[in-house]
């Protein structure tokens, strides 16, 4: 069997500038922070982000200039920091392009795209500003391939008069990159916990990368083949790199870093002390292995999950020092 | 935070809060619930009067029974003992759009008399003098969710005449907006603040006071809101148990994540 296993600053070399690209998890946890470390340190430039809520991985790359649009519905890290520092920054500084949906929206785009279809319809937004407003223009979205040439389009059931529907467009990126518990070299995928979105968004793009914290055997993984997340084709590369996610948490494996997440997010509301941030954690060590020794291997180890519940419960989360 | 005295009990605005938030919820219902006050709303109704309430979180989560409060909706915290772990697709297309839940906890930074929410930004959309993380799964819960339960900071800015962004909508102009903007269900029932509980009129969708916390009067909530708040019906909102601040103190939240 070929081995997909390739190296991480190996991977991040395969996004170019200006590609489309969607990373997994949600808010506070699972996201491929050792990649999207690597993307800035490999300074990649004009980005196109597709997500439903992301967090920190999102905020850091828009933080380090690399993000040139972004289609979303939430961009914080909910109790850890509720809203994205650079993110928010962009945004009034007129920095990025963007556009709002909803999470739901946003899922059903990346549904459509894993099937196959042009858009698919849904029963949410109606009457609100998500519906009723657009960031980009016209325009901006008919010079671009990249964006879908609509927000979105209403119809009437062919079925029922009188039953409106709002149809979304699908998504299809070049890249998806996720972070999961278990992986086989052969690109055979487990996530423990919620999937969160992460077998869809895989499923519409067209090179599919993986950071594992665990690779197993063969063996192992096809024991239990109904709790592999994706079909042997769908992942292209595989990246072994235990502690994937820190400072997000990764069920079964460890908790949030609460004083890692307290630190960027006072960091990042400020611009000179976000790249002080960035030299300390990103640019300032070359590889992954070198930030986890930055951050400290007392620090890692009190994050390790309790097996009994998937997380560390005695972990202090609040009033740090 | 306020420590409001009373003869029996002291409590804190937050705990008054979840408390009127907890009572929104009744036995054997579906609760979708967000970060924050509504967790501990959850939690703490799951822990006394709706033990057989079901609670999911839009990151996957399905019948969580929370031993540890989560920080995030996507936490490991509610996957353990969960009875499904499964992603937002599952969530949101198969119970939400599909009507299977009864009530959502939404919030946001501004809301106005029809319950309409605004957690996108402040002052012009295209060029805000604040952004906020934007709808989450916010605008879908209100618009599809049988029922919403909103938690807002009362101020007079908070609650306006006219709000920016229409991130989730509510009742929207009032009378029938709602159902012919292509809603077709839900609509939020109550607004739980830091200054009383508002509900909407039947027909015409518009809120009302229908109780201030105790310290205020009804005039120190119509002071502090933006727009005409009726207050004909208002009367004190109750205050929590003994046992509803034992359990919330001591199961709900111990290590004070979000209890104040």
């Amino acid at each position: 069997m070929t081995s997909k296993l390739i190296g991480l600053a190996e991977a991040a070399a395969l996004v170019p500038d200006g590609a489309t690209l969607s990373l997994g998890g949600f808010t506070a946890q699972r996201h491929p922070m050792a990649f999207v470390y690597e993307l800035i340190r490999q300074k990649k430039r004009d980005l196109y982000l597709f997500g439903h809520s992301p967090g920190g991985d999102w905020d850091i790359l828009i933080g380090a200039g690399c993000v040139k649009r972004v289609e979303l519905a939430y961009e914080a890290d909910e109790a850890f920091g509720t809203i994205g520092p650079r993110w928010r920054r962009a945004v009034q500084a007129g920095r990025i392009e963007w556009e709002d949906y909803s999470n739901f929206g946003m899922v059903t785009r990346f549904q459509a795209g894993a099937m196959g279809l042009p858009f698919l319809p849904t029963r949410t937004a109606f009457g609100s500003d998500v519906f009723a407003k657009q960031a980009l223009t016209a325009e901006q979205r008919a010079a671009d391939p990249r964006t879908s040439p609509l927000k979105q389009a209403v119809i009437e059931s062919p079925f029922q008069a009188g039953d409106k529907l709002l149809l979304l467009p699908a998504i299809h990126t070049e890249f998806c990159v996720l972070h999961v518990q278990k992986a086989t070299e052969s690109g055979l995928v487990r996530v423990e916990g919620q999937t969160f979105a992460d077998n869809i968004q895989a499923l519409c793009a067209d090179t599919v990368i993986v950071t594992a914290e665990e690779i197993v055997s063969e063996d192992f993984m096809r024991q239990e083949p109904e709790r592999t997340l994706l079909p042997p084709f769908a992942v292209a590369h595989v990246v072994h790199v235990p502690f994937g996610s820190h400072p997000y948490a990764v069920y079964n494996y460890y908790d949030h870093d609460p004083r890692q997440l307290k630190d960027y997010h006072a960091a990042a509301m400020i611009d000179e002390d976000f790249q002080s941030y960035l030299e300390k954690y990103v640019y300032g060590v070359p590889d992954f292995e070198s930030y986890l020794a930055v951050v400290g291997a007392a620090r890692l180890d009190s994050l390790k999950a309790d097996p009994e519940y998937g997380y560390s419960p005695n972990l202090k989360r609040r009033r740090l020092d | 935070m306020t420590t409001v005295s009373n003869p029996a009990l002291t409590y804190s605005l937050t705990e008054l809060m979840a408390v009127t938030a907890a009572r929104e919820i009744q036995d054997n219902e579906v609760v979708f619930a967000g970060t924050g006050l509504p967790m501990l709303g959850a939690m703490l109704a799951q822990k006394t009067h709706a033990p057989n309430c079901l609670v999911i979180f839009e990151a996957g989560a399905i019948g969580s029974r929370l031993r540890h409060l989560p920080m995030s909706v996507g936490d490991p915290r509610t996957v353990r003992g969960a009875a499904l772990a499964a992603g937002l697709a599952e969530v949101f297309t198969y119970m939400l759009q599909a009507g299977k839940v009864d009530v959502g906890f939404i919030s946001g930074a501004q809301i106005d008399r029809f319950g309409n929410i605004n957690s996108t930004s402040m002052g012009d959309y295209h060029h805000p003098s604040v952004r906020f993380p934007g709808s989450g799964g916010s605008c879908d819960i209100a618009c599809l969710a049988k029922r919403t339960v909103i938690i807002a900071q009362h101020e007079k800015r908070r609650l306006p005449e006219k709000i920016d962004y229409i991130t989730s909508p509510g009742w929207l102009n009032g009378g029938e907006s709602r159902k012919e903007a292509g809603l077709i269900r839900g609509g939020p029932s109550v607004v739980v603040t830091t200054r009383g509980v508002l509900r909407f009129r039947p027909t015409s969708h518009e809120a009302y006071l229908a109780s201030y916390h105790p310290g205020l009067t009804a005039e120190n909530v119509r002071e502090e809101t933006g727009f005409m708040l009726d207050t004909a019906d208002a009367s004190e909102t109750p205050i929590p148990t003994a046992e509803e601040l034992h359990i919330l103190r001591n199961v709900v939240d111990p290590e004070r994540i979000f209890l104040k």
